[in-house]
């Protein structure tokens, strides 16, 4: 369309297309007015430094919420997100601790290639995000109560490990260089973090949108009996989204702990909320069958740049808090709104 | 021993916990040939289609294709051999296109992605040879029912179907849009695909047939050819009784105005402009169109239930206020929805909630808390007015057929002591005996001076039991036509009155 239609095309609605197009982009207008008064207020929120920040802060969050929203896109959600994130970020922590650092988990531990912690902590989540798909799918538990006890469950396990140290229960810090300059380095002048998450995106995209698996995925979310009725094996598709969630997982968490510098059993606590809730007002709708990638940025991000530019106006952390709850719930009956036109 | 046939079924018998539902039935399907399979609700039809499937397994009798014995083990086995079903319940991802649809479970790959460009042309040259014209990149949302069963059927056939089975194709299809269905059955058949055909209306299956077979009660009745056959004779051996007429006499005499409505138009799509008419006590006006004509957007919208741009409806010349459908039921309306497991029962409960829901508060005492009592009478009493047949008022809705759920809906809302009863698809899904009861029911409630809206896509129906027609096309009323002095033709005409070329260009 060009330019001139468009121009043309918005001003020949009626009021009732224009109420249309407020509602359905309505969250938006509302994000970009907070966005625009906090702009207004502290003008020198926009800089690169801050921009920089922003997409730095939203990148491991932007990988755990593809991992949440293929969950999503099945109907279901994930509550254990945020516990497994801290085990992987406690395993990725304690595998790669500065050899002179003094209060080592493993004090005899030699100096182990990157990605070996990587893929131990992987490994961990993985299994246990695969169990949640399992028990979804085999006892037809809502995702809810199963990914519930897997909240609590892992937290168990991880405090256990986290106290087996050799320290006993303390943070784990002091990481080695290379895991850090890797994970809060930068490339080119853009930071590492931002990179992983755009390759990640690009993964992501193909998964959802080209491969089998993510049609499948989709299948499965709009309508289960279709799938099933054609032949898409439903309990297979259900685990393989639940694994590539715990990848996800594994990832973000084993980047967390090198971000924040340390590691403890309460790392993840409550990322669950933040991950979600970003899905939800990305468009990814909790009916199931949809979303896409691009939604999930845009979640992330202005959830992120909301916040952010909260912090850096001075708001107490409480006020934080009313204002995205109240984005969350108005996102998503303003998303429910789209799709009954009914009322 | 079988190879004159395509598909034999051959003496199935199945039970549920005792309860013999297939006594030695048999069903033959000759290849290029479409084959009805009829009986009323309950007669074994779709239990022998689950059997067939593999969805249950009989306990006895066998199933030959081609002239070999086999046995599906799921509906995905049956689709690999050839035979497939369209289910009436359309299970599709809505959410998803056309092709996406088409292929799920077996999409072509090109490397580890799908290849969307074989999936894209085999699903052209596909609706080629059907004669569908869609874009296969459309979401089904944006579809019709009818075009969505079309993309179902061209699914089916895309397995390379040798039979296809259609339960009731055509429950929510108009007069034009069964027809194209049927274009595709002729191509079908002369591809030499078997096609059983199962249906209620009697006017398709005389138009399509070729040989007819009837159940009874789990009964095998008999396979004739339809040139053997007359509407009757298929009643008789469905039924196994004489049915005078398919329709009781109209003994409702219409009196003066009830309601009028003028001006009614819906804000949302899809959209109702403008309709106005009249309503006369103890009337039984019909509402005729086609799919997406408005017609059940029109008695929402009456009912409050839709969001309305502009209108007003009068009772007895005083105006009314129907914003919400609470203000509509204390305005004496009520609404029978089109779809009855949507909307309309709550499955898990029983027939005494179903009853009593929309009435409720009228069962409060003076402490606030319901009466058992007298909600268990007014269940009871529904049950012998209507004669619903259940054990008793405890049964839960779901396991009852489906004219007795629907009688039990009706039910409910005479509870509330309606005064105008919009009835959207009373009879649909429900078999001809207990069709003819349902009639006798709302041409009796007019008799007593209820006034009445059916909307049917069955012409024959509202031909039969209405006094007048109101005739609406794309959103608007096209006419207003007396029942005795009508016919099919006019009123199909008038259907097609405002279809525009937006419309067209959709299909």
């Amino acid at each position: 369309m060009s330019s001139e239609n468009i121009v043309k095309k918005l001003f020949t609605k009626s009021t009732d297309e224009w109420k249309e197009l407020l509602i359905n982009n309505a969250i938006y207008i509302v994000v970009a007015a907070i966005i625009l008064f906090i702009v207004i207020r502290e003008p020198s929120f926009v800089s690169v430094p801050v921009f920089r920040n922003i997409l730095t802060q939203s990148s491991v969050r932007l990988i755990l919420a593809y991992g949440v929203a293929g969950i999503i896109i099945l109907q279901g959600t994930d509550l254990s997100l945020g516990r497994l994130v801290g085990f992987a970020a406690v395993v990725s922590g304690s595998l790669l601790q500065r050899p002179d650092y003094a209060n080592r988990f493993f004090p005899d531990l030699q100096a182990l290639p990157l990605f070996v912690p990587l893929l131990i902590a992987m490994v961990v989540t993985i299994v246990l995000s695969a169990i949640n798909g399992w028990v979804v799918a085999q006892f037809k538990i809502h995702p809810f109560l199963a990914t519930m006890g897997m909240m609590i469950t892992a937290y168990g396990i991880l405090s256990i490990y986290f106290a087996s140290g050799a320290p006993g229960p303390q943070p784990i810090g002091g990481f080695d260089n290379r895991y850090t300059d890797f994970v809060i380095g930068t490339t080119l002048g853009i930071p590492n973090l931002v990179i992983y998450a755009a390759l990640t995106s690009v993964v992501i995209w193909f998964l959802w949108n080209k491969t089998t698996f993510g049609k499948n995925m989709y299948a499965v979310g709009g309508n289960p009996e279709a799938a099933k009725v054609s032949g898409v094996n439903v309990m297979i598709t259900t685990i393989l989204v639940y694994i590539l969630a715990g990848a996800l997982y594994g990832i973000g968490g084993f980047l967390e702990a090198a971000r924040i510098g340390s590691a403890n059993n309460g790392t993840g606590f409550g990322y669950e909320l933040d991950a979600i809730a970003a899905c939800v007002v990305g468009g990814i709708s909790f009916s199931g069958g949809i979303g896409k990638v691009s939604g999930a940025i845009i979640g992330v991000l202005m959830f992120t740049i909301i916040s952010y530019g909260m912090t850096f106006m001075g708001l107490d952390m409480y006020y934080q808090y009313i204002i995205k709850g109240i984005i969350i719930v108005a996102a998503v009956s303003l998303d429910t709104k789209k799709y009954l036109k009914k009322s | 021993m079988h190879e004159e046939y395509l598909l034999s079924i051959k003496d199935v018998c199945k039970s549920f916990s005792g309860v013999k539902v297939l006594k030695n039935v048999c069903l033959n399907i000759k290849a290029g040939t479409v084959h009805s399979l009829m009986g009323e609700n309950g007669a074994g039809k779709s239990t022998l289609m689950k059997c067939l499937f593999g969805i249950y397994k009989q306990d006895s009798g066998e199933f030959f294709l081609d002239g070999e014995a086999f046995n599906f083990t799921d509906p995905k086995h049956a689709l690999e051999n050839g035979v497939s079903m369209v289910h009436q319940e359309l299970n599709q991802v809505t959410k998803r296109t056309i092709s996406d649809n088409i292929w799920l479970g077996r999409y072509p790959t090109k490397g580890p992605f799908v290849d969307e460009k074989k999936m894209y042309n085999d699903t052209m040259a596909l609706f080629k040879r059907l004669n569908i014209h869609l874009d296969p990149r459309t979401r089904l949302d944006k579809l019709s029912v009818s075009q969505r069963q079309m993309v179902e059927i061209a699914k089916a056939v895309s397995y390379d179907a040798k039979v296809i089975v259609l339960d009731e194709p055509t429950s929510s299809l108009t007069a034009h849009e069964v027809e194209m269905l049927f274009d595709i059955m002729k191509v079908l058949k002369n591809e030499g695909v078997g096609i059983v055909y199962i249906s209620h209306k009697m006017e398709e299956i005389f138009e399509v047939s070729d040989e007819v077979t009837v159940l009874r009660d789990g009964f095998y009745i008999g396979t004739e050819d339809i040139a053997n056959l007359t509407m009757e004779k298929i009643v008789n051996m469905m039924v196994g009784r004489e049915l005078e007429d398919r329709f009781p006499p109209k003994e409702n005499v219409p009196g003066d105005v009830h309601m009028a409505v003028k001006n009614l138009s819906t804000r949302y799509a899809p959209e109702v402009h403008d309709v106005n008419f009249e309503l006369k006590r103890g009337e039984i006006l019909g509402v005729a169109g086609l799919v997406g004509a408005g017609r059940t957007e029109m008695v929402e919208a009456l009912f409050g239930a839709r969001t309305l741009k502009s209108g007003e409806i009068y009772i007895d010349g005083k105006k009314i206020d129907n914003s919400t459908p609470n203000k509509a039921i204390k305005n004496h309306f009520a609404l029978l929805t089109e779809e009855r497991r949507e909307t309309g029962i709550y499955p898990v409960a029983d027939i005494t909630f179903n009853s009593t829901i929309s009435n409720i508060k009228s069962y409060k005492n003076r402490l606030g808390y319901l009466v058992d009592k007298k909600m268990k009478d007014d269940t009871d009493e529904q049950i012998r007015a209507m004669r619903i047949k259940t054990p008793n008022r405890r049964e839960k809705i779901r396991s009852l057929s489906g004219g007795n759920q629907q009688k039990v809906i009706i039910g409910r809302w005479l509870l509330t002591d309606p005064d105008i009863l919009l009835l959207d698809e009373p009879t649909r899904g429900i078999d001809v005996g207990a069709k003819y009861e349902i009639y006798q029911l709302i041409i009796n409630l007019a008799k007593r001076g209820k006034s009445i809206i059916v909307v049917s896509s069955e012409m024959p129906e509202l031909l039969g039991i209405t006094n007048r027609i109101m005739v609406m096309s794309n959103g608007r009323v096209s006419g207003i036509v007396n029942t005795d002095e009508t016919t099919q033709t006019e009123i199909f005409n008038l259907s097609a009155k405002y279809l525009n070329n937006t419309r067209e260009a959709e299909v």
